[in-house]
């Protein structure tokens, strides 16, 4: 058995956009490959949001009083957004992974696309949260989920989660790949998700809330996003809070991608 | 391709903002076509040095070129032409042994046609053929070690790094590796091994180089470094201390290197194992002291270690570079 080598390589595929792309593309399909190949991730990211639409439609819901519209019209626009969101803790804990198990090293030594294993792991997480987001309207429907709003409305609430929490995810990538471990990983990530999705006025409306927190809960990010999902869905106003949104969104991609790609470059 | 595969001049690497010396002014030159051995114990700074020169990690201070390529300002030409298995073998659990070599092709921008051509035809050279289709997670110890060495080789490159790739391995696993290697040189591919294990430098290197701390103590040809250790290693019990000490002051002359005593053994260096040993009974004989064993053994790399630099061969120093532990973790759950 003789396997020969070939000729020294000299051409360079460096900053093609064409590769750029097709890398890319080649790890976000591994990345979803492995989902639905590992039990634990399809409940983490199918199974456990069916769950928060059971418990806070039929447990806690009763209890949570909401002034203007049924309390599931409330929640499920807001469960969505808290989806997509949590669907970033995969991304901090698949980056994790790779680095613990030495692939970013392989990939490191290729001549791939430098940004295809970051734009490969959020893209893929994208993707992951487009099939959660089918699977919760129709959850939501089913448990009398009714929305007001056009469908062209309901589609644009659809994308305006979607790239606020792709945004997002740049962030937690960063984590990922700044963490010792998986495990790590995901201990690092819910201290950033928690307050950012619980105070917010996902499940709740803020006014409900102490005095201290209603400033916060009432102005940061996820509030904002959640505000604007809402009015589009529901067919209420909406403008001022999707522009703010969208203007969170450009802000936080800015900020965390350079952080992520840094850190990249630094790992292994 | 010119002379030399691989040239390196005065590779350092500090970490923890410089307080830790990784590798400490490292020069080696791999001619084209060889297998060149990194040896050295865990912490002597091998890995750090395979990852500087496969672009993985940067260097702190000096000068390197891969294939021809600067290691520093060529980096996607010197990916072109490398191909690099780690030390813990770096597939993906979630995928088929094929999906992870037709990924690694693609990723080397390799037409998909003959990216699964080539990942066909290296499961079926490594053996792997039947469990091309199994998730790798179900894999062996030694089928992950081909699966990851395959992976290396999917784009047929010029200049292979192995990262110790026979540690932790069976000895068969570990003679089927060495064959693989053994016939990828044949077909005319460079590589650069680490390893700790003396035989296996000696079986497949020409050149080899030893670190220590990150500094080269000793290079040469394989025998050229072996006429300098020794060839054999004469090993002596006794039944106590003080018998072992009285045989030293007979025995210690049949070796010019200097004896390891350790309890009641007694350790010689020597060229001649079998007149080395008869040498020695004859000497201990004589003085009716009784012995308990002995036996001839191949040096070790600790035999290595004693002979370049007086000391055994250390463990790894508390401080090392970061992404250890990771590995360590890693190493501890699989």
């Amino acid at each position: 058995m003789t396997i020969a080598p070939s000729r020294p390589t000299t051409n360079t595929h460096q900053a093609s956009l064409r590769w750029t792309i097709s890398d890319t593309l080649t790890i976000a399909r591994r990345n979803l490959l492995a989902l639905f190949r590992i039990p634990t991730a399809i409940v983490f990211a199918m199974i456990q949001p069916v769950m928060f639409v059971l418990l806070f439609r039929y447990v806690f819901g009763g209890a949570i009083a909401i002034i203007g519209a049924s309390y599931v019209n409330y929640l499920i626009p807001g469960i969505l957004v808290q989806t997509t969101i949590f669907g970033s803790i995969g991304t901090a804990i698949g980056l994790a992974e790779d680095l613990q198990r030495g692939l970013i090293e392989r990939f490191k030594a290729l001549p791939m696309a430098r940004m295809a294993v970051l734009g490969g792991r959020t893209l893929a997480d994208t993707l992951r949260n487009v099939m959660v987001v089918v699977i919760i309207t129709f959850v939501g429907m089913a448990v009398g989920f009714r929305p007001q709003g056009s469908l062209v409305a309901y589609l644009q609430a659809c994308l305006l989660m979607l790239v606020f929490a792709y945004c997002l995810s740049w962030g937690f990538a960063f984590v990922g790949l700044a963490a010792p471990n998986s495990e790590t990983a995901q201990a690092m990530a819910f201290p950033i998700i928690f307050p950012l999705t619980f105070a917010s006025n996902i499940f709740v409306q803020v006014s409900g809330m102490p005095g201290w927190l209603q400033p916060f809960a009432r102005n940061q990010p996820v509030s904002q996003v959640a505000e604007a999902v809402r009015g589009l869905m529901l067919g209420q106003p909406h403008q001022h809070s999707t522009w703010i949104a969208l203007a969170w969104s450009i802000g936080l991609v800015a900020v965390l991608a350079p952080l992520a790609v840094s850190r990249y470059r630094k790992a292994a | 391709m010119s002379q030399f595969a691989v040239e390196a001049t005065d590779i350092v690497r500090t970490f923890h903002d410089g307080s830790f010396r990784a590798l400490d002014k490292v020069s080696l030159r791999v001619p084209t076509g060889e297998v060149f051995g990194l040896l050295g114990p865990n912490g002597s700074g091998k890995t750090t040095m395979v990852r500087i020169l496969s672009t993985v990690l940067s260097m702190s201070e000096g000068s390197a070129t891969v294939a021809g390529f600067d290691v520093r300002r060529q980096p996607e030409l010197v990916r072109a032409n490398i191909g690099l298995a780690g030390q813990f073998a770096a597939v993906d659990d979630n995928l088929t042994g094929f999906e992870n070599l037709r990924m690694v092709g693609l990723l080397n921008h390799i037409d998909k046609p003959v990216a699964v051509k080539r990942s066909n035809e290296l499961l079926d050279q490594f053996g792997l053929s039947d469990a091309a289709n199994r998730l790798a997670k179900t894999y062996s110890g030694g089928m992950r070690r081909r699966l990851d060495l395959a992976a290396a080789l999917v784009a047929s490159p010029p200049i292979l790094f192995l990262d110790e790739p026979t540690t932790g391995l069976d000895p068969q696993s570990r003679q089927d590796l060495w064959g693989i290697i053994e016939s990828l040189v044949e077909g005319g591919t460079t590589v650069l091994l680490t390893t700790q294990y003396l035989e296996e430098a000696d079986r497949l290197a020409k050149q080899l180089v030893v670190l220590d701390h990150g500094k080269i103590i000793a290079e040469g040809t394989s025998s050229e470094l072996k006429s300098r250790l020794g060839n054999t290693v004469l090993s002596i019990a006794f039944a106590t201390t003080s018998d072992a000490e009285r045989a030293l002051n007979l025995i210690a002359t049949i070796s010019s290197k200097p004896a390891n005593v350790e309890g009641t053994v007694i350790e010689l260096t020597v060229n001649d194992g079998p007149a080395a040993a008869a040498d020695a009974l004859r000497r201990i004989d004589a003085a009716a002291i009784e012995l308990t064993g002995l036996q001839l053994r191949e040096p070790s790399l600790d035999d290595v270690f004693l002979n370049l630099t007086g000391h055994k061969a250390e463990e790894p120093r508390p401080v090392t570079a970061p992404k250890k532990g990771r590995r360590a973790t890693r190493r501890s759950q699989s």
